[in-house]
């Protein structure tokens, strides 16, 4: 559906995206994740017709970005992370107007506004000024704009930025249903857990450079070399520390502050994990908890983007 | 043209959604009146006669023909330099430029409402303009001339407006390069055809006299000879014996006028969205 091949931006001596190669098939969500000023913006400029590539492709449903613009804007609809309203028009008026941009006739416009509307919880605010309404309802409305001819793929950058928890709630779930929809979904922000929920594939990006790219499980999992287990206990925890000391992949062992038990890291396979478990009952150890500490996504992308630093 | 712009459906409708836009057919329309009954008043007044002459009745014409010019030179470019940028400044150019509109949709879109505007102004002006023809002097096809060529250079005029929003990324820029092409066409030309036949006059003395190209060029482009010539027909065999070419000003202005409308409104189809064809 999306194949990106090589693509390029450079500012002068500022290189914006440096051969970016991407391709996503029909009907997938992507998370495009990373800094501000990573690439993210200006790779969804180019998707979008807006902005001119210093070299590379973009294909989307087959046609080439440079050579067919016109065509891709019926592909796609855009959503800015930055952008407007027309003082003075209603939101009715507002997603009218945009039919109308995208040549749907009158009759078929106003049978889609109100179903629209409806999708993005709107429908009270059908005759409001789009100027009075809020961020997360301009939004909202922006995204119900940009489905407003059917586009098969849909580029967002940042929909959640700046909403409070409870819209940025809402914008997902609305998100969630155009998933169902089957739309193929590109969507960014610089937050991974927001994505993570709803997206089959992320791609990270630094400075320009696609780092990762991939399921969130196989993100975290390529970071998760080793891990960090508590083990919590109810009382012989020095006999237990004995014990994981001599357990091979063990290292660095804590003592835990608050209540009896220990932590520690461990780079062995899940199979190992459970026979070194099984090996603690048969000493008996009175283990209350053997936990495994999940990673925050926040945390992966840190690492991820640090390894790319370094 | 197609006359389905959602562009300029929107803007017509933004337009006059706001008071703004019917204030400003008010204090025009207010002006128009207060000047015209103003001088019919003061020439009945003064003359103390209680009858308007024809003679009298064409230098209300000429004046409301300059009201109507100085209207257009100095209302088109407000109405226009803004079109494109003010989009851009408020940030929803983007939006617009990734829908299925063609650029000459966009453009044409801006410029027509614009235009409709100012066309409004004028229109509504018509009654008060036609007073005029109560009191005789003036036939129809002056009145037609007039009209048709303060259209022409309220699209050249508008073009030029569209063509620097669409260049220049602020409104305020654009505001100033359009009022600058404005004065230039509207008062250096004219200074400048000054200086020209003043030099040509003085070089020519005693000798045999060659045509000025020049001289003739800028008395083509000047919007307030054209309206003197139209006013005073006299003018333009004046101006054809100074410069020694026989061709008439109107179509001199016609010509020029067209072309800048075409370039300026090509160039802002052309710059308004990226080449993504190009390799940058």
């Amino acid at each position: 559906m999306i194949e990106i091949k090589g693509l390029t931006k450079k500012y002068g001596q500022f290189t914006a995206l440096d051969n970016l190669n991407l391709t996503l098939d029909e009907g997938t969500v992507f998370g495009f994740v990373g800094a501000n000023g990573a690439g993210k913006s200006t790779t969804f400029l180019i998707l979008s017709t807006l902005l001119q590539p210093t070299s590379g492709e973009v294909l989307i449903n087959g046609i080439s970005v440079r050579e067919k613009p016109s065509e891709i804007r019926k592909l796609i609809g855009y959503m800015p992370d930055f952008f407007g309203v027309y003082d003075q028009l209603k939101a009715d008026e507002y997603l009218d107007f945009y039919g109308a941009s995208y040549g749907i006739p009158e009759e078929e416009r106003k049978k889609l506004i109100p179903q629209l509307l409806e999708l993005v919880n709107l429908t009270h605010k059908r005759y409001s000024y789009v100027d009075l309404l809020s961020r997360g309802m301009k939004q909202r409305l922006c995204l119900a704009r940009s489905l407003i001819h059917d586009p098969k793929v849909l580029i967002l950058d940042e929909p959640a930025s700046g909403l409070d928890p409870r819209a940025r709630v809402e914008m997902r779930d609305i998100l969630k249903t155009l998933k169902g929809m089957g739309k193929t979904i590109l969507i960014s922000s610089h937050i991974l857990p927001e994505l993570a929920e709803m997206c089959d594939e992320i791609g990270v990006i630094d400075n320009g450079k696609l780092i990762a790219h991939g399921s969130v499980a196989d993100i975290q999992k390529k970071l998760q070399g080793e891990k960090v287990i508590t083990v919590r206990l109810g009382d012989k925890t020095d006999e237990a520390i004995s014990f994981f000391e001599e357990q091979p992949y063990v290292t660095t062992i804590e003592r835990l502050d608050s209540e009896d038990g220990i932590s520690f890291t461990y780079k062995g396979s899940e199979e190992e994990q459970i026979g070194m478990l099984k090996k603690a009952m048969l000493e008996d150890l009175p283990i209350v908890s053997f936990m495994e500490h999940v990673t925050n996504l926040e945390d992966v992308f840190m690492e991820i983007t640090k390894e790319a630093a370094d | 043209m197609n006359f389905n712009n959602p562009v300029l459906f929107k803007e017509l409708k933004l337009r006059f959604r706001s008071f703004k836009g019917f204030n400003g057919i008010l204090f025009f329309l207010l002006a128009m009146c207060v000047f015209v009954f103003g001088y019919i008043f003061l020439t009945v007044n003064m003359t103390g006669s209680s009858y308007f002459r024809p003679s009298q009745s064409f230098v209300l014409f000429a004046f409301l023909s300059y009201i109507q010019l100085g209207l257009v030179l100095f209302t088109a470019p407000g109405l226009t330099a803004g079109s494109i940028s003010s989009e851009r400044e408020k940030q929803t150019l983007p939006i617009l430029l990734t829908t299925s509109q063609s650029s000459f949709q966009i453009i044409s879109g801006k410029m027509l409402s614009s235009v409709a505007f100012l066309l409004l102004l004028i229109v509504a002006g018509l009654p008060v303009y036609s007073l005029v023809f109560l009191f005789g002097g003036i036939s129809p096809v002056d009145f037609a001339k007039v009209f048709f060529f303060l259209f022409v250079t309220l699209l050249a005029i508008g073009s030029l407006g569209v063509m620097f929003s669409t260049l220049i990324r602020r409104t305020i820029v654009s505001m100033i390069a359009t009022y600058g092409s404005m004065l230039f066409l509207s008062v250096v030309t004219g200074f400048l055809l000054i200086i020209v036949m003043q030099m040509k006059a003085f070089n020519t003395m005693g000798t045999v006299a060659t045509p000025s190209y020049l001289g003739q060029f800028l008395a083509s482009i000047n919007p307030a000879v054209l309206f003197a010539s139209f006013l005073s027909p006299e003018l333009n065999r004046t101006i054809s014996e100074l410069t020694k070419i026989e061709f008439p000003i109107w179509a001199g202005y016609l010509i020029f006028y067209s072309l800048i409308t075409a370039a300026a409104l090509f160039i802002s189809v052309k710059k308004l969205r990226v080449n993504m064809k190009r390799l940058k």
